[in-house]
């Protein structure tokens, strides 16, 4: 074992043996066990919060994700860093949960794909294969919204994780963004490093940090407009030529039969 | 930010106003000082804009975008597999870990699992990129306090293990080579061998930048009791990797992951973590020097071990992934990274979020600088070493 002397004081320099280390391992939990660890966290979120706790998912043995209401945004994660010990600011971001309209190329080829699964279906039962193909013209129309893990009700959501380095356990949580208001709390006050991530969603998706020291552009020029990893926002350069990459996962002549 | 790392703060930065007091006394005006984007210390194009009072900095704020590539809205459009290549162009030393929790995460979504010899192969090829990259620090660090000869030994033995890698791979810099479900390719002949020589030369090379640098009462007077992180500060700011074992705080996702490390095999081997209490320049530097010494043991252990077998799982040929949401993320050579992918079942995703190490490692600078003396901007910026794609994605 190496040591550092530092004012004559010996101080042990690398942790213990990691092959010893393992009993607060959560990788520990069977994936078929209830997960106590993370059904933990979420009691003492559920204790906590209350009615401001809106939704939740655990998939044992793997993660958490919670949804908080928008105005009880910030004290969550006070209460995160504060109550349970989440100490490290892993990350911070949004989505925008409005259906793919930018991606032209890459629907096409999701087309011609569902027109090869029909095609299949309609050997097997043709009855089934006509319905599908109405369904899929509906889609193609109007494709409802659907939110992810813990639910959701509006288009815009910011999601955060954080990291508890001592117990080497981990959350995400969520927020649905009022989309009138388009602002959430600010997470500056309680993680310093929130600052950059939220600029970035700001300019990314145009939302607002209510709190905040100071949204200023990141990446983008001062003077640019839009926000551009909103779905409505288009990539011009697939509008403009078509992506050469497309021939990858064109259908193969041979591909049924081959063993995949 | 609580109080007590509040006062080690003010408390540093009273010390050197004692220092300077000459400045204070000719009450010199305040100025603006740029630094980059074009500055060796920057890996990139990086500027800085730092307002001083005298020799001391007051304000400084990072000015990024120079190199944004959109690798967030462009992953948007691209399947899968086309996404690897993307990504290899975030931490451009370490390409290979970066593909690394992006295929995890769709493995974990797809429910399929590498075979054994594929994740030994994975982790192996990550302790290397690990490797390649820290190797270009460790020879950096000392440019940026005015020594020039360890950056050419760093860039000689680099070499080694770029052509290893290159070897295995085909590509020295952007491998591309990790697949949902496995590898493209398996090991070629003799690589095993060569690699075994490489890493000798390696742990050689530490030994060397050990007498050469560490040693140093130059380099010891410019780093040590420079740039201090306390944990709590750098834990809020989202510091990860070197930067806050560093800071004493005894956290490695290798060994303490929490989500899918299932495609890695760390717990298999015999290492351990090293920190250093201090959290200074000097300790970041030195935690980054064992951490490649660690590897190199890693790396005998895991082409000692090496299982035989198939290297990829039975995939389809078009890859659809199941709609919903992972995140997976890896202790990667600059820190935490991880990707959030958000998948509705089609051939590409939805969203993915990239969690890269080296934004949340800067964004501590302006706290950091604010009080310290001009040439330390320089070895603080290099201690914390960060990869400007790694910032900018």
């Amino acid at each position: 074992m190496r040591t550092w002397l530092n004012g004559g004081e010996v101080i042990r320099l690398s942790s213990t043996d990691t092959t010893t280390d393992t009993t607060v391992d959560a990788n520990a939990v069977a994936t078929d066990a209830v997960d106590e660890v993370r059904e933990a966290i979420l009691s003492d979120l559920n204790r906590e919060l209350g009615d401001a706790l809106v939704g939740s998912h655990i998939a044992p043995g793997v993660d958490i994700t919670v949804r908080v209401c928008a105005e009880a945004w910030a004290t969550t994660a006070t209460f995160l860093r504060d109550g349970l010990g989440f100490a490290f600011f892993n990350f911070l971001s949004a989505i925008d949960w409005l259906p793919s309209l930018g991606r032209d190329m890459d629907s096409q080829v999701d087309l011609r794909l569902q027109a090869a699964d029909i095609t299949e279906q309609a050997a097997d039962n043709p009855e089934q294969a006509a319905d599908s193909t109405e369904s899929d013209e509906k889609d193609t129309e109007s494709e409802a919204m659907e939110q992810g893990l813990a639910g959701g009700d509006t288009r815009f959501q910011v999601f955060a994780r954080v990291n508890d380095v001592v117990q080497h356990r981990a959350i995400t949580v969520k927020a649905d963004v009022d989309p009138v208001e388009m602002s959430v709390p600010s997470w500056v006050p309680v993680y310093a490093g929130a600052n950059w991530h939220e600029r970035e969603a700001w300019e990314m998706f145009g939302i607002d940090f209510v709190g905040h020291p100071k949204l200023r552009h990141i990446y983008l020029p001062g003077s640019f407009e839009g926000h551009p990893l909103r779905k409505d926002y288009p990539l011009l350069a697939r509008r403009i030529k078509p992506w050469p990459g497309i021939v990858d996962v064109e259908l193969m002549p041979t591909d049924d039969s081959a063993s995949s | 930010m609580s109080t007590v790392s509040n006062r080690r703060q003010l408390d540093y930065i009273a010390a050197q106003a004692a220092d300077a007091r000459v400045n204070l006394e000719i009450e010199t005006e305040g100025m603006t000082l740029n630094i980059g984007p074009q500055h060796p210390a920057t890996h990139g194009t990086l500027r800085i804009v730092a307002k001083l009072d005298g020799e001391q900095v007051v304000a400084a704020e990072p000015v990024m975008g120079y190199m944004h590539r959109g690798y967030e809205k462009l992953s948007e459009v691209r399947t899968y597999p086309q996404v690897t290549t993307l990504i290899n162009r975030i931490d451009w030393l370490g390409s290979f870990a970066n593909e690394v929790p992006f295929i995890l995460a769709a493995e974990q979504l797809m429910e399929v699992e590498a075979p054994p010899r594929a994740q030994w192969i994975r982790t192996l090829l990550f302790e290397m990129s690990r490797i390649a990259n820290v190797v270009l620090f460790l020879g950096d660090m000392a440019v940026q306090v005015g020594a020039v000869t360890p950056v050419f030994f760093a860039f000689r033995d680099r070499e080694h293990v770029l052509n290893q890698i290159e070897a295995a791979t085909g590509g020295r810099f952007h491998p591309n080579f990790d697949r949902i479900g496995g590898l493209k390719d398996d090991l070629p002949k003799g690589w095993v061998v060569e690699t075994k020589q490489v890493m000798k030369k390696m742990r050689s090379f530490c030994d060397e930048i050990e007498n050469l640098v560490l040693g140093n009462e130059i380099f010891q007077a410019r780093t040590r009791g420079i740039g201090v992180v306390p944990a709590d500060v750098g834990l809020a700011y989202g510091l990860s990797g070197a930067n806050i074992r560093g800071s004493g705080v005894d956290w490695d996702l290798r060994r303490d992951g929490v989500t899918g490390l299932g495609g890695l095999v760390y717990s298999e081997l015999d290492w351990r973590v090293w920190t250093h209490p201090d959290g200074d320049s000097f300790s970041r530097f030195w935690v980054r020097l064992q951490e490649v010494r660690e590897a190199t043991k890693m790396i005998d252990q895991l082409l000692d071990g090496l299982p035989s077998g198939s290297i990829m799982a039975k995939v389809p040929r078009i890859i659809k992934v199941p709609a919903g949401e992972a995140f997976v993320e890896t202790e990667n050579p600059l820190g935490v990274m991880g990707y959030y992918v958000v998948s509705k079942g089609g051939l590409v995703p939805f969203r993915v979020k990239i969690r890269s190490a080296s934004f949340s490692n800067m964004s501590i600078t302006p706290w950091l600088l604010t009080g310290v003396y001009v040439p330390d901007i320089i070895t603080i910026l290099g201690s914390l070493y960060f990869i400007l794609g790694d910032i900018d994605r």
